[in-house]
């Protein structure tokens, strides 16, 4: 489903990225994991063409085509989802209203018929059952004066509305009690399925222990540095970045 | 120095017969008004109020003195129509009443409405006032007030409602201002006066549409006085032709406990000023004004506020913002002065604006003068663009990055219509605000 291959990337003329590869087949949850500073959010901003982020050298081939020759709503329209890390407050827009326009935004990106208010009410309602998550985020503006947890949970029900195919979160753990933890990654698994993949970026464990990876990678200095099951991560909560980052180099 | 040579402008102002010619005080005012105009013109870029926006091509032009034929313009009724308002109706075509337009059957007790032309045919000894006001001369000195002078010379019709003490109005009124096509262009002329009485409560809606494009200079002159505990809700809708040329001067005069909340959206015009001087008169009086002037293309919108606080525990909020486009020119001065002796009250003041194009515009200039003590006071503006990160959260999302711009310039625009009371009209206006919007 993606491919990512020998990826360079500058910010503000400084290159994060170093030569990233990665392969990601469907139905696979990946984690990237690594210190600070290793270009794991660059990774998520590049994949979803953030301004700013300038690609140098590489490719990413996302189902047989050129993603990164798209602009930002195409990919989305293709089926990239980014959850941020720092979800953005868009004061005056309504929720739903938002959620809407996104979804039939792709649909019609797609050559789908859009849907009119009656039927996406009653798809956003099955999605908060299914999520459970409280419907009182709808009537409010987007991320407008919500609590940190409740904007990680915006963007986890924003994934599940708009299903896409491949759902890159960054972060979105950082920040979380164990509650809104476990209601992310509960999330997590219910969206996880043989046509969806994921690509989890987070600095620590512990989302892991909720939501299992087929593979985890450890990021250092813009590569990929090493790359193994869940156990990996494990290792990594015993050892520290500091072991694995050297034994890599040396 | 040498006398410069007469505008043409100048010429629009008629001789001719208006409405309520013989009364003697009203002749003299006009004359009077007239030659004031005539001697001191048009206000040039260096008059602090008049500095960002240039009369000089607006004086040069000519204009047909007001519209003989204003009764027989053929106007689409639709665009009179307001959805979520129905009430009575008072229609103005090229500043002349049209009865065949308006709704006045059937006026609730203790409402008064009619034309100024009508009025001025019975008893004009109520009106003596406002139409010959030495307020006028006061305001000529300090900003070269042209228009109020032209306004008085020329007006022969224009609004006069008044509410009866105690009298609550349910129905909103609505006021309809048309500038039609003619065969040129033409200077026409309202002049309102409008009092609610102790108690007395109304809504009013005031519009400015089009009949056909056309570069028609407009007048408009208001006075609105709120006694002891009256409570107005004043929304207006600028909507005239493109190519038009209008000039709003409201002034408002806040008794004692009373209330006034004014909406305000600037749509069209190529040239538009507007100036509201709100006076707080009496103890714990309150003024709220939001307002939102979008001009598009070349069009020139200005907004003028000025409120003086005058009495004890008065509050003013007022909240504007301001959206260019193209090559289009916005400028709002908003001017707080707390007087001495209005302890306690509580003044704020925001403007913030957006920029969508890089040849747009807008000048903002916030003022705050505080004279008491005990005073609550904030004012601030901004001049930015759209936020980059907002736009990508958007478009993150599958949102078209024209549709991501539109759908944040419009969620800008709503804050000011937020507490608008009537659904209905706020669904409609926000629609209006979106149409607006580069597509």
């Amino acid at each position: 489903m993606l491919k990512i291959e020998n990826l360079h990337a500058r910010v503000e003329g400084r290159e994060i990225l170093k030569g990233l590869s990665l392969s990601v087949n469907a139905g696979e949850v990946h984690a990237i994991m690594g210190p600070n500073g290793a270009g794991k959010s660059t990774l998520g901003n590049v994949l979803c063409g953030r301004e700013g982020y300038e690609v140098t050298a590489g490719t990413v081939t996302y189902n047989g085509s050129d993603l990164l020759a798209l602009e930002p709503e195409a990919r989305a329209a293709a089926g990239v989802f980014l959850a941020f890390q720092y979800p953005v407050e868009i004061p005056g827009v309504n929720n739903t209203y938002f959620l809407r326009a996104a979804f039939n935004a792709q649909r019609k990106a797609r050559g789908e018929k859009e849907f009119d208010s009656m039927q996406f009410l009653k798809l956003v309602r099955e999605k908060l059952k299914v999520m459970q998550i409280s419907d009182e985020l709808l009537h409010r503006a987007v991320n407008e004066g919500f609590s940190g947890g409740e904007k990680k949970r915006n963007e986890i029900f924003q994934m599940a509305v708009l299903e896409p195919q491949l759902a890159i979160l960054d972060e979105t753990d950082s920040g979380l009690d164990i509650d809104a933890l476990k209601q992310v990654a509960q999330g997590v698994n219910t969206l996880r399925s043989p046509e969806r993949a994921f690509l989890l970026i987070t600095h620590y464990q512990r989302l892991l222990d909720h939501v299992v990876p087929d593979f985890v990678h450890v990021l250092a200095d813009g590569r990929i540095v090493e790359s193994g099951d869940k156990s990996l991560a494990l290792k990594l909560e015993e050892h520290g970045y500091a072991g694995i980052v050297e034994g890599a180099a040396a | 120095m040498s006398q410069p040579a007469p505008l043409p402008l100048v010429e629009s102002l008629l001789d001719a017969p208006l409405p309520g010619s013989g009364i003697a005080w009203l002749d003299v005012a006009r004359r009077e008004n007239r030659e004031a105009f005539a001697a001191g013109g048009l206000p040039d870029t260096r008059v602090e109020a008049w500095k960002y926006t240039a009369l000089r091509a607006l004086g040069q032009r000519s204009f047909a003195g007001g519209d003989a034929d204003a009764q027989a313009r053929v106007v689409d009724p639709s665009i009179l129509a307001l959805p979520g308002v129905e009430g009575p109706r008072l229609v103005f075509v090229n500043g002349v009443f049209r009865a065949d337009l308006s709704m006045l059957d059937g006026l609730p007790a203790g409402l008064t409405l009619q034309p100024l032309s009508q009025a001025l045919h019975g008893d004009a000894e109520p009106l003596r006032f406002a139409l010959s006001r030495p307020a006028l001369i006061e305001d000529a000195r300090e900003t070269g007030d042209a228009f109020t002078r032209i306004n008085a010379a020329s007006a022969g019709d224009g609004v006069v409602l008044r509410v009866a003490a105690n009298t609550k109005i349910v129905a909103p009124v609505q006021l309809v201002f048309v500038g039609a096509a003619a065969e040129s262009a033409l200077a026409w002329h309202a002049r309102n006066v409008i009092e609610l009485g102790e108690g007395a409560e109304l809504s009013l809606i005031e519009q400015h549409v089009a009949s056909g494009e056309h570069t028609h200079l407009a007048t408009l002159v208001s006075d609105t006085e709120l006694r002891e505990g009256a409570r107005l809700h004043h929304t207006v809708l600028q909507n005239a032709a493109i190519g038009a040329s209008m000039v709003r001067r409201s002034s408002v005069r806040l008794h004692a406990r009373a209330q006034a909340t004014l909406h305000v959206l600037e749509l069209g015009g190529a040239l538009v000023r507007h100036d509201l001087r709100a006076v707080l008169v009496g103890d714990n009086a309150r003024l709220d004004t939001r307002g939102v002037f979008m001009p598009h293309g070349r069009q020139h919108i200005d907004t003028q506020l000025a409120i003086r606080h005058q009495a004890l525990n008065t509050t003013s909020s007022s909240n504007w913002r301001g959206v260019a486009n193209d090559r289009a020119r916005g400028v709002f001065r908003g001017a707080i002065v707390v007087a001495p002796g209005a302890d306690g009250s509580d003044a704020s003041l925001g403007n913030k604006n957006l920029l969508l194009s890089p040849g747009a515009e807008i000048d903002t200039k916030p003022e705050l003068e505080i004279y008491a003590d005990e005073v609550k006071a904030a004012h601030g503006a901004t001049v930015g663009q759209l936020d980059e990160r907002s736009l990508f959260y958007l478009r993150s999302r599958g949102i078209p990055l024209a549709e991501a711009r539109a759908l944040l310039t419009a969620a800008f625009c709503r804050a000011v219509l937020d507490d608008l009371p009537n659904e209905t009209l706020r669904e409609h206006l926000s629609a209006l605000l979106v149409a607006q919007l580069p597509a």
